[in-house]
This record gives C-alpha cells, structure tokens and sequence, in this order.
C-alpha cells in the first residue's frame, strides 16, 4: 500500500510560515492558512483567533474534495480555484500541488485581482517546500535516511494513558 | 496518512466511522463529543439534511493528550450511510488512517451491512488502501435491540480479518469508547512499524 505519512520537520515550518506570513500582509487579507488536502491544518497567519481553524481546514478540505468530484464528473481534472463572496469577508481557495490548499480570507480592504496575484506567486513558493517534504519522505520510504522516528518506541500502557485508563 | 509536524509537536490522525445508513455513526460521535471535556474537544461538524440525515459527513477534532512528547489529535469523521451517497462516501476515505465500520444489529439490516462492507472495500482501493491491512474495527451497535441478531452470527457474516469485535449501544454510550480505543490502539502502533 502506497501510504507515506506527512512529516513536517520545524525548518521546513518556518518556511512555510514565512510565506504565508508574507502572502498575508502583501495582499492585505485578514487571515491565511494552508491546509492538507486530507483536513488538517498545516499553518496559518493573521487574525487567526477570530476563526475555528480546524473547522475551516476540515469543511474546505471537503469542500474541495466535492469540487474536485465534479470537475471529473465533467470530464475536467480539477478546479484549481474556487472563490467565495460574501457581504462582507470574501474566501479565495486554491490548489497547491498535489496535497497543499491555500485559504485567503480577505474584506474590502483587498481586492480578488490583488488576492489571485499574491497567491500565484506564493503557490509556487509553498509548492517548492512540498516537493521538498516530499522527496524527503520518499527518501525516507526506501530506507535512505538514518532518521529515528519517536514513536518506534510506543507502547500499550502509553496508549492506555491516552484514554485515562 | 497521519500528519506529524515537529514544529507544534502534534500528530494527526484521521478515523472514519463508516456502515449503513441509521445504524449509528453519527450518534458515536455525538456521544463522545458530549462526554469529553470541553477543553479536549472542538467543535462538532454536522453537514446534515432537514431531518438530520447526515448529507456529507460529520466531523469532531479530539484532543488525546501526549505520546512521546507529542500531543495526539484524532479527527473523527462519519460518512453517509445512504446508499445514493457513494460519491461523498469515497471522498471522505481520503488519507485516514483507520476505519470504524458500524454494524447495525437489527435482523432486516443485516443485508445492508454486508452490503456496505463490501461498498468500505471498494472505495479504499480507489482510495488506495487495503481494506484487509488499514486499521479497522467491527463495532456491532443497537445491541440492546429487540430484533438483535446474536454476536456470533453477525461475527460468522461480518467479520473478515480478526478485527477487534466490540458490542455497542452507542445512544447510551455503552462500548463507544472501546470502538475508539481499539481503532486508536491500531493507528498508532502502525505509526510504530512505520
């Protein structure tokens, strides 16, 4: 089974904060956050107290994933962009990558054309770092790392205590 | 695919609730987010129909606690049970780690859970996973039903792989939480392995 485990190490992080740190204050949105395309968020920057991150990262993982059915349902291989407007807070969603979704939440103080301009430029950014991770994962797959997992040492009784038991 | 980021120190793992339509997936979510403390908890997630049909899926993040100095996040899922729900069924396989198939123990529902075992199967290979290697747990829910069928013959037409086996009456919370711990025991001992 093709099955390799998202790894995030704190360097490659870093990186990927600063970009959407970046991407944040250049295209003057209120939040930005990068999610897994599974639901889990990966980072984010700006006003990020004011929203439910996990809640955001795991509807519009879903979100996408139902976009993403029916773009094959119409013989297309994916929407790569999906835009939202509201009355007040607009939502931009775009694709990076293969595993990567970049969530820009931004009012009238932007604009999509400024939005759709900073995100291209940080997409490829962030797509950079993912080809990075994941080249590292592959490398790790095939045994070419002496990377020592933490949790080759887990056990019942550290499972057990996860449940209170 | 469980996500391990050094950065916060967190593991995530994803676990879907799946079996036929009414047999309880959504009520073993709902019993656990009303038992665990508010603080280990987020929000409930339900993208549900008028008459509390579950459309797309259900979603309830859990706080574990520490494992090796890491804090452990399970994100539970359901699915729909319904069978005309196939599209959003497959798309909520996506990356989990473990599977929690809901039996209904009802005698005229023991057809739609063969059936749905069967439809789990088909849609982790598309997923590209093994339904005979992912973590998985049988949980045979509404025993308390009068029409129950018994344990052993629902283990006879249900269970394929050696799987844990628990009995559940998941609306009063009876054996909901053992499903949890056996499908958590698995997912992360594959993390051991790996």
């Amino acid at each position: 089974m093709a099955k390799l485990d998202l790894i995030m190490f704190e360097e490659e992080y870093k990186l990927l904060h600063e970009i959407i740190s970046r991407l944040q204050k250049d295209a003057s949105a209120k939040v930005v956050f990068l999610v897994d395309k599974n639901g889990q968020q990966i980072a984010s920057a700006g006003d990020v107290k004011s929203i439910d991150a996990t809640s955001l990262a795991s509807l519009t993982a879903g979100n996408v994933a139902a976009t993403d059915g029916l773009a094959k349902l119409i013989g297309e291989k994916e929407f790569s962009l999906l835009f939202h407007e509201g009355e007040r807070d607009n939502l931009h969603i775009s694709i990076v990558g293969k595993r990567g979704i970049l969530v820009v939440i931004f009012d009238q103080n932007s604009s999509l054309a400024l939005v759709r301009l900073r995100v291209k430029k940080a997409s490829k950014e962030l797509q950079e770092i993912f080809d990075q991770v994941e080249q590292r994962a592959q490398k790790e797959s095939d045994g070419g790392s002496r990377f020592e997992s933490p949790f080759s040492e887990i056990t019942d009784e550290d499972i057990d205590r996860l449940f209170g038991d | 695919m469980t996500f391990i980021n050094y950065a916060s120190r967190e593991i995530n793992c994803k676990i879907v609730y799946y079996g036929p339509g009414l047999c309880g997936k959504t009520t073993n979510i709902q019993w656990i987010f009303e038992q665990a403390n508010p603080d280990k908890r987020g929000k409930l997630v339900s993208l549900a129909t008028e008459t509390d049909r579950t459309l797309f899926f259900d979603f309830l993040p859990l706080d574990m606690g520490m494992v090796k100095g890491f804090k452990v996040r399970f994100h539970l899922y359901t699915v729909p049970g319904q069978v005309f729900y196939d599209a959003s069924r497959k798309l909520i396989l996506r990356g989990c780690d473990g599977i929690i198939f809901v039996a209904d123990s009802q005698k005229a529902r023991m057809e739609a859970n063969i059936e749905s075992i069967a439809n789990l199967a088909t849609n982790l290979k598309e997923n590209g996973f093994d339904v005979r290697a992912i973590p998985y747990v049988l949980q045979l829910n509404k025993r308390d039903m009068p029409s129950a069928v018994p344990a052993a013959e629902m283990e006879r037409l249900l269970r394929f792989r050696g799987e844990p086996m628990i009995e559940a009456v998941a609306n009063q919370g009876t054996g909901v939480i053992e499903t949890l711990k056996a499908a958590a025991r698995q997912i992360l001992m594959e993390l051991q392995k790996n």
